[in-house]
């Protein structure tokens, strides 16, 4: 019965998005409410109908219904439940499904808090994301089916990937990267509606900036999740290896990053339109791309766990949308009329430039090395891959780059300012960088790039606490208590600002850790024998034996250690091998004592239950841990950025209050005339 | 007004050109980068096509252990040999072999081919695939299995 209500609600959910796109499209023409309206009504019935098949498949799932093609694929008695739920998107057919059922969500929340607001871009919005909506529904109905009908049930299946039941950060990891890489959809709509309009006005920015705001958040917790699991996991001691699968989910990162910090610009001086727009598409084409290269099996990769012939269709779609947003910028971008312009090269829309550029270099960097092999392959038939040297010679100096802008881009003002302003600004960020560089020398870190990093930064980490609570100081000076300025300075009026910086900080945290980390990272291999203690870097450690252990669905042999440090008793790690029934061999999970200061993973590389024992290898890196806490912490401020201050406030005026402290210049001049004033 | 009109055309054209240098400059960067790193994925037939070219490059050669070629020095440090339908590659690695390694097993080795005539490796990865089967006895490994499990094999890293 299952799999028939499946392929039913599916065909619905095709039909209502084909339906509501058309609408959408016509209404956007002829301005009709009513054909809008419909359009709304068809998008609410496409997510109500893609989540519907969501919960049946789900539910299918959790009764072992294996007379559903995708529950025999990746369904198992044996598995714990947690695992059975997140079998949704362990497997193509049902990941792509998962997708669906995010869009949908996204569709309706967004249709439903725009209705209304934006008669003008609503339509054509309605109508991209619907034909978005219309591809994956025909993906699942047709080449990625899960809902088949098995004709002889088996009693039994195997379950999902082994490495997938081997950790819980599986469970939590593919949906946020799914709430990211679907919601850059939302986005895509309406800068795909101000095109089709040719009008880029101020309200819209809003909705934009919103949406892309949000799944970014998702996106960026995304991409750390599956560093950490792949560090908690793979047992190689690293969280990134420039992997093709791992360069998908940070592409778009990427672009959406410099959007982000282009809208700003937008809306304070009415230039960079069209680069925004441009870089919102971007953003979408490139996770298309991600999907294109994750689901279809041309990579091979450790995190990509689905091989398939939706490939094809796929990069159809990209082409599509890729022809279609170039089309449209080349017919519409010179409608999307400037209202300022560049005012002086040391100024915060300048950096915002040279950001802009940074992140987009980063980008080409990066997709070249991981598709150039795939073109490579294509053409000469001959496989090989960008080895992980070229990322970081090219990525390293970029990174370095941003996090210099990241402080200074900040002290500038807006607007073109005088050069006591500028070094007024510019001066005394130097002493965080000093403070940082002689901190981290002091405390051993040698490797030139580091300290490089530490310099700037410092710098960055000064500016950003400046200016993250200047509105804060400037009232306590108009002689405000501290408190009352904290609440209205920070969390109502400037709450964007405030959420913003904590961005800024988190990002110089991350950097830092990740510089830290890597450069300072010790290996060593040990082979032990029951007893047997080895010291490395201060750490006793000693093989207190090697015992098995059965459960339902797989069989581990652990070894356990004991870890004294300074005659201190300090952990117990149990890095372990585990046989799963449906793989040939067994898969290795290490085990990490993480503290702020340092982690020490240990990874098996050879256990033996019967001779008592373990040849194991060391990682100990510093700093690790705040790479997770740090993005985390970005995560937050995005959220604080993005949940606009309840107080207040027409649109338009918000954006102006906020930042009354810090304008130089009055806001841009509707028509700038030529400069010829002298 | 014409003169500043003028002078702005000429920071215009002046700022394009510096685009299309620095663009060129990164792309030439890039490209060097680039080709200097590359990674071959090699069986020992391709890598003995390759000729000359394989000493220095960084090579994943995939291909099967040869029985009785199994030989443990001192430390961690182990010499074998990989093989393929026609051909024999001498491998010496330095780290420590994985659980399932073992004679007549798919395995994929990363590292270069030395003028002494051996391949060093750093490191050595067991292939990893559910549905790939060591080819029977007596029987002749093809250059697409092996193909197909150099692609399953995860990633090696680092």
């Amino acid at each position: 019965m299952l799999p028939i209500l499946g392929r039913i609600l599916i065909l619905g959910s095709l039909g209502a998005a084909v339906a509501g796109a058309v609408l959408g499209f016509v209404a956007g023409r002829t301005l009709s409410l009513d054909g809008l309206k419909w359009a709304r009504r068809c998008a609410w019935l496409y997510a109500a109908l893609i989540v519907l098949a969501g919960v049946v498949m789900e539910v299918a799932l959790l009764k072992h219904d294996f007379s559903v093609s995708y529950v025999a694929q990746v369904g198992s008695r044996e598995v714990p439940t947690w695992v059975t739920v997140v079998s949704l998107w362990s497997s193509l057919e049902g990941s792509i499904l998962f997708w669906g059922v995010i869009l949908g969500i996204y569709i309706a929340v967004a249709t439903y808090l725009t209705r209304g607001r934006y008669p003008e871009y609503q339509p054509d919005a309605i109508g991209v994301w619907l034909s978005t909506a219309a591809f994956f529904s025909f993906l699942i109905a047709a080449p990625a089916n899960p809902f088949h009908t098995m004709p002889n049930p088996p009693l039994d299946g195997n379950g999902p990937n082994a490495l997938l039941q081997n950790h819980v950060l599986m469970a939590i990891h593919p949906p946020f990267l799914y709430l990211g890489y679907v919601g850059m959809t939302i986005p895509f709509g309406f800068a795909c509606a101000a095109l089709l309009k040719g009008r880029l006005g101020h309200a819209v920015l809003k909705p934009l900036r919103e949406s892309l705001m949000l799944p970014w958040i998702f996106q960026s917790i995304a991409i750390m999740l599956g560093g950490w699991w792949a560090y908690e996991v793979l047992g190689w001691g690293g969280y990134w290896a420039w992997d093709p699968v791992e360069n998908a989910s940070l592409l778009p990162w990427l672009t959406a990053t410099a959007a982000l910090h282009s809208i700003m610009v937008v809306e304070r001086r009415g230039i960079l339109k069209g680069w925004t727009v441009t870089l919102v598409q971007a953003t979408f084409l490139l996770v298309i791309l991600g999907t294109f290269m994750t689901r279809s099996g041309v990579f091979n990769s450790v995190h990509s766990f689905t091989q398939s012939a939706i490939g094809p269709t796929i990069l159809v779609f990209l082409a599509a949308a890729l022809l279609f947003s170039i089309a449209l910028l080349a017919f519409r971008i010179d409608k999307l009329e400037t209202e300022g312009r560049l005012e002086g090269t040391a100024s915060r829309e300048a950096m915002f430039l040279v950001n802009n550029l940074l992140f987009v270099l980063l980008t080409f960097t990066v997709l070249i090395g991981t598709v150039f092999p795939l073109i490579v392959e294509a053409m000469k038939g001959k496989q090989m891959s960008v080895g992980r040297p070229y990322f970081d010679s090219m990525v390293v100096p970029i990174g370095a780059a941003l996090l210099f802008l990241l402080g200074v881009g900040p002290a500038l003002p807006w607007g073109r300012a005088t050069s006591d302003q500028t070094r007024k600004a510019l001066l005394p960020p130097l002493i965080g960088a000093a403070l940082f560089t002689l901190a981290g020398f002091a405390l051993g870190v040698r490797s030139g790039w580091s300290l490089v990093t530490l310099a700037f930064g410092g710098y960055a980490a000064q500016v950003t606490i400046d200016q993250m609570f200047l509105p804060m100081m400037q009232r306590v000076k108009r002689g405000e208590s501290a408190a009352t300025a904290f609440v209205d300075g920070q969390l109502r009026r400037g709450r964007r600002r405030f959420g913003s910086y904590i961005v800024h900080g988190a990002v110089v945290v991350v950097i830092i850790a990740i510089a830290v980390s890597s450069s300072m990272r010790q290996t060593a291999e040990r082979t032990f024998t029951k007893g047997q203690t080895h010291r490395v870097a201060g750490y006793d450690i000693t093989l207190l034996g090697v015992d098995e252990r059965e459960e339902p669905h797989r069989l581990s042999t652990i070894a356990h250690f004991t870890i004294v440090k300074n005659g201190k008793h300090i952990a117990t790690l149990e890095p372990r091998m585990s046989q799963y029934p449906a793989m040939r061999d067994p898969i290795g999970s290490p085990d990490v004592y993480s503290t702020p200061i340092r982690d020490l993973y240990l990874s098996v590389a050879n256990v033996d239950p019967v001779a008592q024992t373990a040849t194991i290898t060391i990682y100990i890196a510093p700093m690790v841990f705040w790479i997770w806490i740090g993005v985390i912490i970005m995560g937050i401020g995005g959220l604080i950025a993005l949940v606009i201050p309840s107080v207040s406030e027409a649109p338009g005026r918000a954006v102006a209050a906020e930042h009354e402290i810090e304008t130089v210049r009055p806001p841009p001049r509707p028509f700038a005339p030529a400069r010829g004033d002298k | 007004m014409n003169e500043s009109e003028k002078t702005r055309r000429k920071t215009r054209w002046f700022m394009l050109g510096a685009f299309v240098v620095a663009g060129a400059a990164f792309a030439l960067i890039a490209a060097t980068s680039m080709s200097k790193n590359l990674v071959y994925y090699w069986t020992p037939v391709d890598l003995y096509r390759a000729g000359n070219k394989a000493y220095g490059a960084t090579i994943r050669l995939g291909g099967m252990v040869t029985p009785g070629s199994i030989k443990k020095l001192g430390g961690t440090a182990v010499e074998f040999d990989v093989h393929d339908a026609t051909q024999h590659v001498h491998v010496k690695t330095s780290s420590v072999p994985p659980q399932m390694f073992r004679a007549n097993i798919g395995v994929v080795v990363e590292g270069t081919m030395l003028r002494d005539g051996y391949f060093q490796s750093s490191r050595l990865m067991v292939s990893h695939n559910n549905e790939y089967k060591a080819p029977a006895k007596g029987h002749p490994v093809d250059q697409k299995t092996l193909r197909k499990m150099m692609e399953s094999t995860e990633g090696i890293k680092d």
